[in-house]
């Protein structure tokens, strides 16, 4: 993509992928990260940005949508700012994952998938996310909390919106 | 690949090693089932119905992707693999809706056949069906998702066959779906194929979706009336108020030269032998200048005085005749003997797309150097010279396209402009708009990629597109000559344009393009005009001049092409023969309404000369085939009609098979063998193959064989090219030849009166724009 | 940082430096970190994939195939670059032992790529791992840089004529690339779908050519095998079964964690005494041996049972990724079943009918039952579904689901029918509408 063509994304992320369709020995293979990169940052695959990596790639919106679809973290609607994922998978469930997923949908008032009104927190019921050995565990964004019981639920929101300065921080390195 | 021999089921058979078993099998009858499997598309190995047990093979293994070797031993059946086919079934059933008894697709859908082979009338599931709105993806194509078995056919057919890519799998697992490009919409080439290679009802035509049952109707495999590559088409044909409709168009027959293709004309274009706009009764002018409805017998007689009045009196120069570029060979072939003969005139000519006389000339006494479809399908190496085929000649591209991507054939292209069978090309030479000229010299001297690996071919096929005429063809053919293994096509525009020019539709040759100052065979003709007659447009001058008469204009529409004022033709008696009141034809003092390809039969040859049969599918009240109207004609004009076609006693005549007795079976066969043989009796003078024996007597290149003919297979023709035969002229002048370019939704004056086409033409439009505008 | 336990049996092998600031690729040299990778490039292709064989490490991934056979299928000569791929898709419920090796020791998977790559002649290394592991791709980022930058990795590895990149990959959330030919699908920027066989991977691979594709704790344990010699780490296993592993226990234990313990191991102890016993006191009701996909055993069938991948297997089970669950007596198996058979539902790519349907159908029979609308037939129909599925399935995935239902369901059809007939689930937890 040449610089002079508008972009939807920033400066940085434009150069990274800008460099990340050189590095593979087939420009395609940067595809999947180039979505989850752009969804991190726009915060969801919305039709333009599937459209510009489409054009990034050479190749169809069509082929885009067919290989995004198919991953599930990726996703075609806005989240909220901290994206709750809770294993239930069997480690997890094993030591409380429900519980601790009840407590989230209590404290949240939102259910599987649903984004809190103000947009901070989104919740999704997840399958494993490799953190057995410390279950229940759950990611926001991409940070891990492991070894939870509900007791703890609360805490662990108001580390993310507690401070609003940390929180806008985490949200951008996550 | 060496053959091998491997045992299935207990018989020993015998395939080159790497054939996939399921091939194997089903070359040899075993029929193993499968849903993904498709030949010619990639593999998938999806659907998990052609399982087999192969020996000393733990695991059940699928036939599509098993491939044959030395030893193997293989079952087909058994209770282990009915069991595990019956289980696909089930959980397919699972969510599968029931509605077969409305279902486009029951009575001819693959689950249903596999669910009545292997039973899995039970339902082991409590859970309600997931049910989905059916989605309008175009007006072509609709979709109903949980009738979607995912086999991923129609996936592979848009892409892999047709190089579209419009359609797409999305989501995953239970989820999984088919997904066209634009969203809910279909941005594409519109060809339905998706719907011809979906073994369920998810896809449907729009066209035809809750129209039928499909054994309330007759399949009629026929010949597209449409573009010049002849495409089979089986019409599906049902009882209506006016005799009998067509409900459908597909290609569930494959037995043609398209293989599996069939484009959006073929599949929905059909539907202008419905419109509301056909003609059904005659018309004739009255005393107050206004077209009013009359009697066949009142029309044909009015035009058949008016013919001879003009005929006996001003003489043939006074009349003149155009033909079509849709109707058979045998109308072709009767209405120019029946012009020459009749009428005493040569002024016969038709509207050429092409300079297939041109084309003669060039390959004159050099058999054996034109390519059929099927030679194009099997060749090493095409070099395509002008022309779009993906948009003109859907099939051709179909074919080459298929060439390339399962046999490695090598395409190369030059052209004015880029076109988008270039992603199939091996080498590609843009020329400029006048380059075509230079394009011989420039092979010969091997600078470029393309002339270099085209001299490299040791075989090659040239297609020459219509942008490629005059000069530039007869250098390149002499180029061709040179070499050995060159062979040549040459692309028109109709569904018989070269028939037409085949038949001698044309004011200096006669059928098989012999020249009339040369007559040969055709000196029989009685009262034959030894001069040429007018062109095309030498004519339609020649009506303003009222120098001619009369003109006979048989299923063509030469008035908004050659921009002849109504005025010029005021002085002119016009006689029409048409489906619909054209621009010509509401001109027309006598206008008698035809029938269509489709509602008649006949042969017509493609633009590669493979002759094909038309067999009629539908029937219209009021219309009458132009083969009848032309006989009638000639009849009111007072000509010996036995003379013109040869019926009854005085034509060629065998027994029917009684003198050989009467057991059972040998009247067919023998029936069989007079067909054959070209002695079947012609029993009334409106039996077209009347004509087609004469033809096959009279027009050199046209001894056709009628084993396969009948059978409905392409042969192949090449008029002209015997040898010894030289045409010593063909006329030349400007505006003679004047290529239509119909597109993927058009069709000349035919397509307007399809409301499919202009349908997908209006969404294609409109996708087209939308999505540009994104 | 996560918490790291031990245990006096384990023998740390691929854990040796876990903890130990080995992240950092000064201290990974200090702990005598590249030197296999040197010894290597001196050795030669040929000589590696001996010591692999001699080594007898089998693949961690769970297939257990062995690792130097994988290596020796890879043709010399190849028209096309070949490639070295390590799968750190880690995804199999239960399992978690490859987020500690990119967690603490990230230059094992690049020095074990690199050895890979020499043994097959391999020019470009890819390290793909889980979309779900950003830390762990961060973490892995920077081992790479600061391996090219002290140029163990590029154009001339430890100042060689010996060129070899490391690329890094991230997933989107699928565990279906965790089988290999799925993985090169994703790593083509494809839909994970796996691919027909053959050809393998290792003649006709990634981009189309020759590819071998190991696990991360196999990648990871091959700088120490060169390093420890292949005989004495064949010695630490059992017969057939090379080295260690590392079991990732979790579930009703008192001390769940990973565990570095020799091949062979006897399942019972790892229970009771390495990971501390059945929590809270309770009893054991049932163990997941190797991740969720491999069937369950009751607490008599791994009495005497030594955690190989032959011996799990003669036990009817297999040993996977050597994730162990443990399932305590307040469990419902049908509930277990459930929460396992819907992760097969999630996770099936939905290529092929059986594993597609099968799996949805098994989610939407055990939901309902659960519920306590299942019906006597029902339990048997859940066992013909899943061993219909068995074996018919486009990859393994089918057969992951299938195994352990026909276990559940075979080994708990107690449980099963004391669903029946209306009654709520005896352990009452959890218990989903089900949609009639």
């Amino acid at each position: 993509m040449s610089p002079e063509t508008m972009t939807l994304f920033s400066p940085k992320l434009a150069a990274r992928f800008d460099a990340l369709v050189e590095k593979y020995p087939v420009k395609r293979s940067a595809l999947i990260p180039m979505l989850l990169y752009a969804q991190d940052e726009v915060g969801y695959l919305s039709d333009a940005v599937i459209a510009e990596v489409a054009e990034r790639i050479g190749i169809t919106v069509l082929d885009v949508r067919n290989v995004a679809t198919y991953y599930s973290m990726l996703r075609f609607k806005p989240a909220g700012k901290f994206n709750i994922q809770v294993c239930t998978n069997i480690s997890c469930m094993l030591r409380g994952a429900y519980e601790v997923y009840e407590r989230f949908q209590e404290e949240l008032g939102i259910g599987h998938k649903g984004v809190t009104p103000d947009g901070i927190f989104s919740l999704e019921e997840v399958e494993c996310i490799g953190a057995c050995c410390w279950a229940p565990a759950i990611q926001v964004n991409y940070n891990f909390h492991d070894e939870l019981s509900p007791e703890l639920v609360p805490g662990i929101l108001k580390s993310y919106c507690g401070n609003k300065a940390k929180a806008e921080g985490t949200a951008r390195n996550a | 690949m060496a053959d091998v021999t491997f045992t299935v089921d207990g018989k020993t058979l015998t395939a080159p090693a790497g054939t996939l078993l399921i091939d194997a099998c089903r070359k040899a009858g075993i029929e193993i089932p499968a849903f993904c499997y498709y030949p010619g598309l990639s593999l998938q190995a999806a659907c998990r119905m052609c399982v087999v047990r192969q020996e000393k093979v733990g695991k059940l293994q699928t036939a599509c992707t098993t491939t044959v070797a030395e030893g193997q031993v293989f079952i087909t059946e058994s209770a282990e693999i009915a069991q595990a086919r019956k289980a696909t079934i089930q959980l397919l059933l699972g969510n599968h809706p029931l509605d077969c008894p409305v279902c486009d697709a029951g009575g001819e859908c693959e689950l249903q056949d596999m669910t009545f082979k292997y039973g899995a009338g039970e339902s082991l599931y409590a859970e309600a069906k997931q049910h989905r709105e059916e989605q309008q993806w175009s007006p072509a194509v609709y979709f109903d998702r949980p009738r979607c078995i995912l086999c991923y056919r129609c996936v592979r057919m848009c892409g892999e066959g047709m190089d579209v890519w419009a359609l797409g799998v999305q989501n995953r697992g239970v989820s999984s779906v088919i997904a066209p490009n634009g969203g809910d919409q279909l941005d594409c080439e519109q060809c339905g194929m998706c719907i011809d290679v979906c073994p369920v009802g998810a896809l449907t035509s729009g066209s035809y979706r809750y129209k039928t049952r499909p054994w309330e109707m007759n399949h009629v495999s026929t010949v597209c009336t449409h573009c010049a590559d002849g495409c089979k088409v089986t019409l599906g044909v049902r009882q209506s108020n006016d005799g009998s409709a067509i409900v459908r168009a597909d290609n569930r027959d494959k037995s043609g030269i398209n293989g599996d293709f069939l484009c959006a004309k073929g599949r929905f274009g059909f539907d202008f032998v419905e419109s509301p706009k056909r003609l059904t009764t005659p018309l004739v002018r009255n005393a107050q200048g206004k077209l009013e409805p009359a009697t066949w017998e009142h029309a044909l007689r009015t035009a058949g005085n008016k013919l001879k009045e003009i005929r006996d009196s001003r003489g043939g120069a006074a009349i003149g005749v155009i033909g079509s570029n849709r109707t058979t060979n045998e109308e072709n072939y009767l209405l120019q003997k029946f012009a020459r003969t009749v009428l005493r005139t040569n002024n016969i000519d038709h509207q050429r797309t092409t300079g297939y006389s041109e084309f003669a000339r060039a390959l004159a006494g050099h058999p054996g150097r034109t390519a059929s479809l099927n030679d194009i399908a099997s060749a090493c190496a095409i070099l395509l010279v002008g022309g779009n085929p993906t948009e003109e000649h859907p099939l051709l591209a179909w074919t080459m396209r298929t060439n390339v991507r399962l046999n490695r054939a090598r395409l190369y292209i030059a052209n004015s402009e880029p076109i988008k069978l270039e992603r199939q090309a091996k080498a590609t030479q843009l020329l400029p708009s006048d380059g075509y000229n230079d394009l011989a010299s420039l092979l010969d001297e091997g600078k470029t990629d393309l002339s270099r690996a085209v001299l490299a071919e040791e075989s090659l096929v040239v297609i020459f597109g219509q942008e490629c005429g005059g000069q530039a063809t007869a250098d390149l053919v002499a180029w061709g000559l040179k070499r050995a293994n060159v062979r040549f096509a040459f692309l028109g525009d109709h569904s018989n344009s070269r028939g037409a020019a085949d038949m001698g539709l044309l004011p200096d040759l006669l059928p098989g393009y012999v020249p009339v100052t040369a007559p040969a065979a055709f000196s029989e003709y009685p009262g034959l005009p030894a001069a040429p007659g007018k062109t095309l447009p030498q004519m339609v001058a020649a009506t303003a001049s009222g120098e001619l008469a009369a003109l006979l204009v048989v299923g063509a529409n030469p008035l908004p092409k050659l921009a002849a004022a109504s005025e010029t033709l005021k002085s002119t008696f016009l006689i029409v023969q048409d489906l619909f009141l054209t621009e010509t034809a509401s001109l027309a003092d006598v206008v008698l309404p035809a029938a269509s390809l489709y509602e008649k039969s006949g042969t017509v040859t493609n633009t590669y000369g493979d002759v094909q049969l038309v067999k009629k599918a539908a029937d219209r009240a009021g219309v009458k085939p132009d083969f009848e109207i032309l006989v009638r004609l000639a009849d009111a004009v007072g000509a010996d009609v036995k003379t013109l076609v040869a019926f009854g006693k005085g034509g060629v005549t065998g027994d029917l098979g009684q003198s050989r007795g009467a057991q059972a079976g040998e009247a067919d066969q023998h029936s069989v063998w007079l067909a054959a043989n070209n002695l079947e009796p012609r029993l009334s003078p409106f039996d077209p193959l009347a004509a087609l024996d004469e033809i096959a007597r009279l027009v050199p290149g046209y001894v056709l064989d009628r084993v396969n003919l009948f059978g409905g297979n392409a042969v192949k023709t090449e008029p002209g090219a015997g040898p010894g035969f030289v045409p010593i002229s063909t006329l030349s002048g400007s505006g003679l030849v004047v290529p239509v370019h119909d597109t993927l939704f058009t069709s000349g004056t035919l397509g307007r009166y399809s409301p499919a086409l202009l349908q997908l033409k209006d969404h294609q439009a409109h996708e087209v724009a939308v999505s540009a505008a994104d | 940082m996560r918490k790291l336990v031990s245990h006096l049996d384990e023998v740390k092998i691929v854990s040796r430096r876990f903890g130990m600031g080995a992240a950092e690729i000064d201290r990974y040299i200090e702990l005598g970190g590249y030197a296999a990778a040197k010894k290597c490039l001196a050795q030669g292709p040929e000589w590696i994939i001996d010591e692999m064989k001699v080594s007898n490490l089998r693949g961690r991934g769970g297939a257990g195939f062995p690792t130097g056979m994988k290596w020796s299928f890879v043709p010399k000569q190849s028209t096309k670059p070949k490639y070295v791929l390590v799968n750190g898709d880690e995804s199999e419920p239960g399992t978690c032992k490859d987020h500690l090796i990119f967690l603490h020791d990230p230059h094992a998977v690049i020095e074990g790529t690199i050895i890979a790559g020499l043994a097959i002649g391999a020019k470009v290394g890819f390290i793909y791992l889980r979309g779900e592991y950003r830390y762990l791709l961060e973490i892995m980022e920077k081992a790479v840089a600061d391996a090219y930058a002290k140029g163990f990795l590029g154009k001339n590895i430890f100042g060689s004529e010996n060129e070899f990149q490391v690329i890094t990959q991230t997933g989107a959330g699928a565990y279906e690339v965790g089988e290999e030919s799925a993985l090169m699908e994703s790593l083509e920027g494809k839909r994970g779908v796996p691919r027909i066989k053959p050809p393998f991977p290792a003649v006709v691979g990634l981009y189309g050519g020759p590819t071998i594709i190991n696990n991360a704790e196999t990648i990871a344990s091959v700088p120490h095998v060169i390093a420890m010699g292949a005989a004495a780490y064949a010695a630490v296993g059992s017969q057939r079964n090379g080295g260690t592993r590392l079991f990732g226990v979790s579930g009703h234990v008192e001390r769940p964690g990973v565990y570095e313990l020799p091949m062979g191991y006897n399942l019972k102890k790892i229970v009771y005494d390495v990971a501390g016993g059945v929590r809270g006191g309770r009893k054991l009701k049932a163990v997941v041996p190797g991740g969720s996909s491999t069937p369950v055993l009751l607490p008599e069938e791994i009495e005497n049972l030594g955690m190989d991948f032959d011996q799990v297997g003669k036990a009817g089970s297999m040993m996977g990724s050597a994730g162990v669950v443990v399932i305590d007596d307040q469990t419902c198996m049908v509930e277990f079943a459930l929460r396992t058979i819907s992760f097969y539902q999630h996770e099936s790519c939905g290529w092929c009918i059986p594993c597609r349907e099968g799996t949805d159908w098994l989610k939407k029979s055990l939901t309902r039952f659960h519920a306590g609308f299942g019906e006597a037939k029902d339990i048997d129909n859940i066992q013909y579904l899943a061993e219909n599925i068995l074996g018919r399935t486009f990859c393994p995935l089918g057969d992951a689901a299938a195994m352990p239902t026909i276990a559940f369901v075979k080994k708990f059809r107690k449980e099963f029918e004391d669903h029946l007939n209306g009654k709520p689930c005896p352990f009452a937890k959890h218990v989903e509408m089900a949609v009639i």
